[in-house]
């Protein structure tokens, strides 16, 4: 990958994704031999949302691979607060890291830091936008567990403010992939998803029920139905009950499903899920660890 | 002289706005950031007849050329219009306006959450996708009323 900053999972071609993806490989087998290859690199965890895994699991990474991370601390506590643009934000951290990992509530804000820096720099999330070092790790558990190529991939929930979904969706269109888009009407992909996927002739189709594609999946990828954009609570309930997984749901579908989600979930997986072999979950978070040593490893070698 | 040419006075230097389609004056000028703040002499005409439209509106600004930016941004509500440069009474350079590939600077992106309506310094950015804009930062489409998004500030 010979680009200066990860912004989007549009930026990724196949060649791409296989190369983070076989380093982590690497990586995963035999982590004693990356503990000093950054040694003396500085990461700036720039985080303006709050995150537990993006942030820590960047931190456990940059530390494995030797280096060391800074942290802008909360938006109360940093000059952030005192009314500094963003790109003042960067500008400064710029000259105290190597790279810069960002996290930030609107949109394109990852693109526009990127701008004002030389350093790489690392979309952690842009409010409803991209996140595509989560789609890393989740091809990472894909191929695990089912394969890039010749399968069939359903991904529900909140499909409009996912930014989860954005990537994973643009990156899966690198292989050949079936993808089919579970969501109540109101949470749909949003326009700009859905013109990129059409442009990339995407195999894409859109459902509001679960129940009818479900034996054909080999990956089931559950999103949070967020309670909070939904203007009328009832209007929430009439959907919300839709929208969650638990064993009987799951009796229709495949032995080898893959049943994924990028958490935090709330309810929409049961957790008698969580003790049958669908669950891959908890083992998609954990490869955020060697997935972003391997990303990391490969834009600070960058060019 | 046609009827609708006597309407508004000949201007000695500057540039005449025409065929624009009936009701986009206001929003061209708009663009030219012109609201008689500076003193300019600007004729406006409004739905007078015109051959090929039907109805169109006209604007003639005194003392101003305009530039190849503000024309990219023109060519959005006035896909129609042409632009004659006038110089001592005589026009001396007449062009149609074209679609630009890329808008810079001008309109606002109508996603209330895109960084480019963040007070930042950074210029909005639209891609020209045939007959729609699309913000490079956060990706939001605009297909039509795009003078409802020109950032006049």
């Amino acid at each position: 990958m010979r680009h200066d900053h990860l912004i989007s999972a549009a930026q990724l071609s196949r060649a791409d994704v296989e190369a983070v993806l076989d380093r982590a490989a690497e990586i995963d087998a035999d982590p004693a031999a990356v503990r000093e290859r950054h040694a003396g690199t500085v990461l700036a965890l720039c985080f303006f949302e709050p995150s537990t895994r993006t942030k820590m699991s960047f931190d456990t990474a940059m530390k494995r691979l030797g280096g060391e991370t800074i942290d802008m601390g909360s938006v109360e506590s940093s000059s952030v607060k005192k009314g500094e643009s963003l790109a003042d934000t960067v500008r400064v951290i710029e000259g105290y890291a190597d790279a810069l990992v960002l996290r930030h509530p609107s949109e394109g804000s990852a693109q526009m830091a990127s701008e004002f820096v030389d350093v790489p720099l690392v979309n952690a999330g842009d409010g409803a936008g991209q996140h595509p070092s989560q789609t890393l790790l989740d091809l990472y558990t894909i191929r695990e567990n089912a394969g890039l190529d010749d399968i069939t991939v359903g991904v529900m929930g909140d499909l409009k403010y996912g930014r989860t979904v954005h990537s994973l969706s643009m990156a899966l269109t690198n292989f050949d992939v079936r993808q089919h888009f579970v969501s109540p009407a109101s949470l749909r992909l949003p326009q700009s998803v859905r013109y990129d996927l059409r442009e990339a002739g995407a195999e894409v189709s859109e459902h509001e029920e679960l129940a009818g594609i479900l034996p054909e999946l080999d990956v089931l990828y559950v999103t949070r139905i967020q309670r909070e954009r939904f203007p009328d609570e009832r209007e929430y309930r009439a959907v919300a009950g839709e929208y969650q997984i638990d064993l009987s749901t799951l009796a229709e579908a495949k032995e080898s499903l893959t049943v994924m989600h990028p958490l935090p979930r709330v309810d929409e997986i049961d957790p008698a899920v969580d003790e049958t072999a669908y669950a891959n979950y908890f083992e998609q978070s954990h490869n955020g660890v060697p997935v972003r040593m391997a990303l990391l490893d490969t834009l600070l070698d960058s060019p | 002289m046609s009827d609708h040419e006597l309407r508004v006075s000949k201007i000695r230097n500057g540039t005449v706005i025409d065929h624009v389609a009936a009701g986009q004056a206001l929003n061209v000028l708009a663009i030219l950031g012109i609201d008689g703040s500076a003193g300019e002499s600007v004729s406006v005409g409004m739905n007078v007849p015109s051959g090929r439209l039907g109805r169109k509106d006209i604007l003639k600004v005194e003392d101003r050329e305009l530039s190849p930016s503000e024309v990219d941004v023109l060519s959005l509500i006035a896909p129609e219009a042409t632009i004659n440069i006038v110089r001592g009474y005589e026009v001396v350079e007449k062009n149609r306006v074209e679609r630009p590939d890329r808008v810079v600077g001008v309109l606002s992106c109508p996603n209330h959450n895109c960084i480019t309506n963040a007070n930042e310094p950074v210029d909005s950015k639209f891609a020209v996708l045939g007959e729609e804009l699309r913000c490079e930062y956060c990706g939001t489409f605009v297909r039509e009323s795009f003078a409802d998004h020109i950032d006049a500030s």
